[in-house]
């Protein structure tokens, strides 16, 4: 099985949340900023927080060539790459004031303006976007630490894919890439989401605590 | 606190945020989520899972103007887009569809209504207002079928549907959803059959001539 076990995937989760006692005892300093942040999320907060032209530039150089790959895999010309690559960074630029590194690293948050673009570029269509969710007014504690959180199961995720077989490295690049149907990623009893499965269930209850607080809050 | 118990299946979230998902059921997923905390989280997952794997692909390299033409466009001014709000029982995906207007709601029969919001070679999706009590216009579909309910609930073979849940149909599978008494039942449902409508409306009334 891979990660299609609809009904399994809502059973209480194993205990294997580390939920907000253990989140809570990492130790912040006020509200400034650990140093544990990825470099890419420290470049995100200074775009967002400085509007830092040289932050943006570094972004540009790292994710660039990365957009560029993946939009000429898709089936786009170099120059019609170039061009999703310069919209997409331009966007990242104009709406770096709704990053929430508690919500979405900076890959997971380009990963979805790229399909956006792409969808756009190929096929003519606007991709319909859930509902943002509203701003929380203020930076605490306990979203900073989530933050972290998020932060670790990215790490941890990274690690587990470049670990993958490359067979099995390919199924997941074509799955989140576009090129498998949902009865095609039913079908393909090759695809080794398993491991990638224990994270994304880490990164779920993590968002799913995160989402539990914005709505008492 | 949200009681939605049918949600969207994981390879069809995975499907959406590859961006492969059509455009017709794209709409309802990207409902639901705006309904559906635990379906919100998943698709973030797979969306952190897909931001890693785009970091891990081979690079292509840029044209030397590029990065400079990029950092000379920073200080532009931009158009805003609309943003669209949910309103009454409609999320803001629905209402970016109705590009912020009211249903135009058409009649089918019998007090069924429905409005079309995009319709094209890749399927068709609309809004269904059902009174109490009456089957929901079922019509044959040769694949994908997702019908969510926005207000009221309907049941059939597959369960018991209140707001916020999704019913996957895929394949042709036979069912005869009927909304239940009280209040009226409106969904969004989206097909990958093409929309015929001298074929269609027949088919549709079928199963309401035969109450």
């Amino acid at each position: 099985m891979l990660l299609i076990e609809r009904e399994a995937d809502f059973a209480p989760a194993p205990p294997l949340v580390k939920v907000a006692s253990e989140r809570a005892s990492i130790p912040v300093q006020g509200k400034a900023k650990l140093k544990t942040y990825s470099p890419e999320t420290e470049l995100m907060l200074a775009v967002r927080d400085q509007r830092d032209k040289r932050a943006f530039g570094k972004l540009f150089d790292h994710f660039g060539p990365r957009l560029k790959g993946v939009a000429m895999r898709s089936g786009l010309s170099s120059g019609q790459a170039e061009d999703m690559v310069q919209d997409v960074m331009l966007t990242l630029w104009r709406k770096a004031h709704l990053f929430d590194p508690t919500r979405a690293q900076v890959s997971s948050w380009l990963y979805q303006i790229a399909r956006n673009r792409q969808i756009d570029i190929l096929r003519k269509e606007n991709r319909p976007m859930p509902e943002a969710l509203k701003a929380e007014s203020e930076a605490s504690e306990e979203s900073t630490s989530d933050a972290l959180g998020l932060e670790q199961e990215v790490s941890a995720l990274k690690l587990a894919l470049a670990k993958l077989k490359p067979a099995q490295r390919e199924m997941v690049e074509k799955a989140y890439l576009g090129e498998l149907s949902h009865t095609d990623i039913e079908a393909e009893t090759g695809l080794p989401l398993g491991t990638i499965k224990s994270r994304i269930r880490l990164g779920l209850e993590k968002l799913r605590h995160e989402l539990d607080g914005i709505r008492k809050s | 606190m949200t009681s939605i118990k049918h949600h969207i299946p994981d390879a069809l979230l995975l499907e959406y945020a590859s961006g492969r998902l059509a455009e017709p059921f794209a709409l309802v997923v990207a409902t639901h989520v705006s309904l559906c905390d635990e379906c919100r989280a998943r698709l973030s997952a797979h969306e952190m899972a897909g931001g890693a794997v785009m970091e891990a692909h081979e690079k292509a390299a840029l044209s030397g103007s590029l990065r400079d033409n990029v950092m000379a466009q920073l200080d532009d001014a931009v158009e805003e887009a609309p943003v669209y709000e949910r309103s009454s029982i409609f999320p803001a995906p629905i209402m970016e569809a109705l590009k912020g207007r009211p249903p135009k709601w058409k009649p089918l029969g019998r007090g069924v209504r429905q409005s079309i919001l995009k319709h094209g070679k890749a399927g068709s999706v609309r809004l269904l207002y059902i009174p109490p009590g009456m089957a929901v216009p079922d019509h044959s579909h040769g694949g994908l079928e997702l019908t969510l309910v926005l207000q009221g609930a309907f049941s059939d073979e597959g369960g018991h549907f209140g707001v916020g849940d999704v019913e996957v149909a895929d394949d042709a599978v036979e069912h005869t959803p009927v909304a239940a008494k009280g209040e009226a039942c409106i969904c969004i449902a989206a097909t990958d059959a093409a929309l015929k409508f001298n074929a269609f409306i027949p088919k549709l009334l079928q199963p309401i001539f035969r109450i």
